[in-house]
């Protein structure tokens, strides 16, 4: 069983636009969206849902006003101002730590389960699909990612699967390292713009850290040939293979608008990259 | 000695768990007394750090070793520092495990 | 007056609006709370006169006076505190450095030693005071990051918050506290879903907020439809441009060579000194 997981560091690459044409190229393999605060693979795979489960991801304290003496302990002792001028408690800052309860000499403080989203296990076209729903503007998100990793490895397990194709949210921080936990390749998509490159530097800095092999696609490689080319020699610095050019495309534009793998799109040329990219990945 | 078994039901003849972190029960089976106990773990559901919470309870519980499928890093460098023996990639029956440990 | 600028779903053009605005304005304080992926330093090219560590408290064990009681390890939300008989095992990635630990350890063995988990970029860019954070590699606690940088936010100005994409802890970190919220997003299914996600979380937030079109002419009509229905403002419309894409790319500002947008710019900004001011 191999695990891929698409990332790219900057947000708006093309990770799902070619994680979702995997899923249409690949056999035997699980899906999992692992971007859950902003989750697009689903809008691709068309999934019927068969299970969801609610997810706790940590708790958040609650003043009992009744028992509060207004001391203000609790305020001067949390580290992410979560407690407010008039003692109540922001959600929003709230990180569950219990300190405020721990502290508390009224136990005026108590923390209560928070429900910070949803995960379902669907079935879709192109196989079996574990997504999430984190709730907006919560937290937890990296919790979230590892719970849904399970699920689909067991899937793959259950049903002796060759793949774990793992949708990636962007950037390089706690929800990156939780997808990128277990994975036999990082493919990272990257643009060439300077952001997507400076992007990408991080995005490898990462992989390296966990010492997880990455290979790179270059998308819309064709917007900027010498930032293209800048890119193809950072990479053959850091040993990093690059495995395709996908060049920018209209057509891409349209698959996605029908909610389609561009895979099946209208364009030879976009078929052709990605398969090749998929030859060498798999 | 006491040692500690992932189970996936909570008797001797239960399957092994090859989860440590997240099995469903830790079997304690002194070998000096034939005594056994099964205790249901308290860290299935924990959204982050089942591993070391689950080492920290084979500790407690006085295990020197562990038998299982597969542990974590954060499990394994607990257990470690725990100074608990780690057996992994056990399979077949709580009982097979033991008798095949000695 | 704060304004972040935010997208849910990232590369929708967040960073080339907030940055554009920034230079249209000029006088304003600039925030790049996309920590884990700056990009604003890019096209503002800020001269950086300092760089200060931004750290937080992270618990040190010490063995010879710890009694292996287990009473930090029970205080510990992230489970990341084992305590076996005779030894202490801390997951430095599990902690985020709430300081409970310390607090509750009744033989003093929990002291507390600052740890860098990234670095504040301060300077200027003409008028433009320049914030820029950066989070190490292997860090979690952005969230800590943001909220260090926040509080060198000047409120007698008018501050830019550029925000990291989707709608979780990083992105509230960031928006927090802003008087309005400028979304940017595309025409895309996508671009759809993301969008209607962080306005959801605006709405919990309660942050006035509008959107910004960019790329308005891919795809279809589905966000303008949501909009109308829902009574969001749409607030400028960008429309695909091959050269806006160019000089994105080479990391130019593209007002300064495509004037025609300052007046969209300006209207957009005006709109938004109103609404705020109510």
């Amino acid at each position: 069983m191999k695990q891929i997981v698409v990332i790219s560091g900057k947000g708006g690459t093309g990770k799902t636009m070619l994680l979702s044409s995997f899923a249409a190229l690949a056999k035997n393999k699980v899906l999992v969206d692992c971007d859950v605060d902003a989750s697009n693979l689903h809008l691709m795979l068309d999934p019927k849902r068969l299970k969801k489960e609610l997810f706790f991801g940590g708790k958040k304290a609650h003043i009992n006003k009744n028992k509060c003496v207004s001391c203000g302990l609790c305020k001067k002792l949390c580290r992410y101002g979560a407690i407010t001028e008039d003692l109540k408690i922001d959600e929003f800052l709230c990180e569950g730590c219990g300190f405020c309860k721990e502290a508390c000499e009224y136990s005026a403080i108590e923390m209560k389960d928070n429900l910070s989203g949803e995960w379902y296990v669907s079935s879709s076209k192109y196989g079996p699909f574990v997504h999430a729903r984190l709730r907006p503007a919560e937290e937890s998100s990296g919790k979230l990612i590892a719970r849904i990793k399970q699920e689909a490895k067991d899937i793959a397990i259950r049903d002796g699967l060759d793949y774990i194709l793992a949708d990636g949210p962007p950037g390089i921080g706690c929800p990156v390292m939780a997808s990128l936990t277990g994975a036999d390749t990082a493919l990272i998509v990257t643009e060439p713009t300077l952001s997507g490159m400076h992007d990408m530097e991080r995005a490898t800095e990462i992989t390296e850290h966990f010492k997880i092999p990455s290979k790179v696609v270059i998308n819309k490689s064709d917007i900027n040939p010498d930032n293209t080319k800048s890119i193809e020699a950072a990479c053959e610095k850091k040993g990093i293979e690059v495995i395709g050019r996908i060049p920018f495309s209209e057509s891409i534009v349209r698959s996605l608008v029908a909610r389609t793998p561009p895979i099946l799109g209208d364009s030879a040329d976009i078929k052709q990259a990605i398969c090749e990219i998929w030859e060498k990945i798999q | 000695m006491m040692i500690c078994i992932t189970s996936q039901g909570d008797t001797l003849e239960s399957q092994v768990d090859p989860r440590f972190g997240r099995c469903a029960y830790f079997v304690f089976a002194d070998t000096a007394t034939g005594k056994f106990e099964a205790v249901k773990n308290p860290n299935l559901e924990a959204t982050g750090g089942a591993g070391p919470q689950s080492a920290q309870l084979a500790a407690s519980k006085g295990a020197k070793k562990v038998l299982t499928g597969n542990v974590g890093p954060n499990a394994m460098s607990t257990l470690a520092a725990a100074g608990i023996e780690v057996v992994t990639g056990v399979s077949g029956t709580v009982k097979e495990a033991l008798a095949n440990s000695k | 007056m704060i304004v972040s600028i935010a997208s849910g779903k990232g590369g929708t053009g967040k960073t080339t609006v907030a940055v554009n605005l920034a230079a249209l304005l000029g006088d304003v304080q600039f925030l790049d709370c996309d920590v884990e992926e700056p990009n604003a330093h890019i096209f503002l090219k800020p001269s950086i006169g300092k760089t200060d560590l931004a750290t937080v408290l992270f618990p040190y064990f010490d063995k010879t006076k710890c009694v292996f009681c287990g009473k930090c390890s029970g205080a510990c939300q992230y489970n990341a505190i084992a305590v076996l008989p005779a030894n202490i095992a801390f997951f430095e990635h599990m902690c985020h450095g709430c300081g409970v630990c310390t607090y509750v350890c009744p033989e003093g063995a929990v002291t507390e030693r600052e740890k860098e988990i990234g670095r504040i970029l301060s300077g200027s860019a003409g008028k433009i005071n320049f914030i820029g954070g950066r989070m190490n590699s292997g860090e979690i606690l952005s969230a800590m990051l943001i909220k260090t940088m926040k509080e060198l936010i000047d409120p007698s100005r008018t501050v830019l918050i550029d925000a990291p994409p989707g709608t979780s802890c990083q992105f509230v970190s960031a928006v927090h506290g802003s008087d309005y919220c400028i979304l940017v997003s595309e025409p895309t299914p996508f671009g759809v879903n993301d969008f209607l996600l962080a306005a959801e979380a605006l709405e919990k937030l309660k942050i006035p907020y509008g959107l910004v079109l960019n790329r308005a002419d891919i795809g279809n009509d589905e966000i303008r439809d949501i909009c109308a229905r829902k009574n969001i403002r749409i607030l400028m419309e960008i429309p695909f441009d091959m050269e806006i894409a160019r000089l994105y790319s080479v990391g130019e500002m593209f007002l300064e060579k495509m004037p025609q947008y300052k007046e969209k710019f300006k209207a957009m900004f005006e709109i938004i000194s109103e609404i705020t001011k109510k």
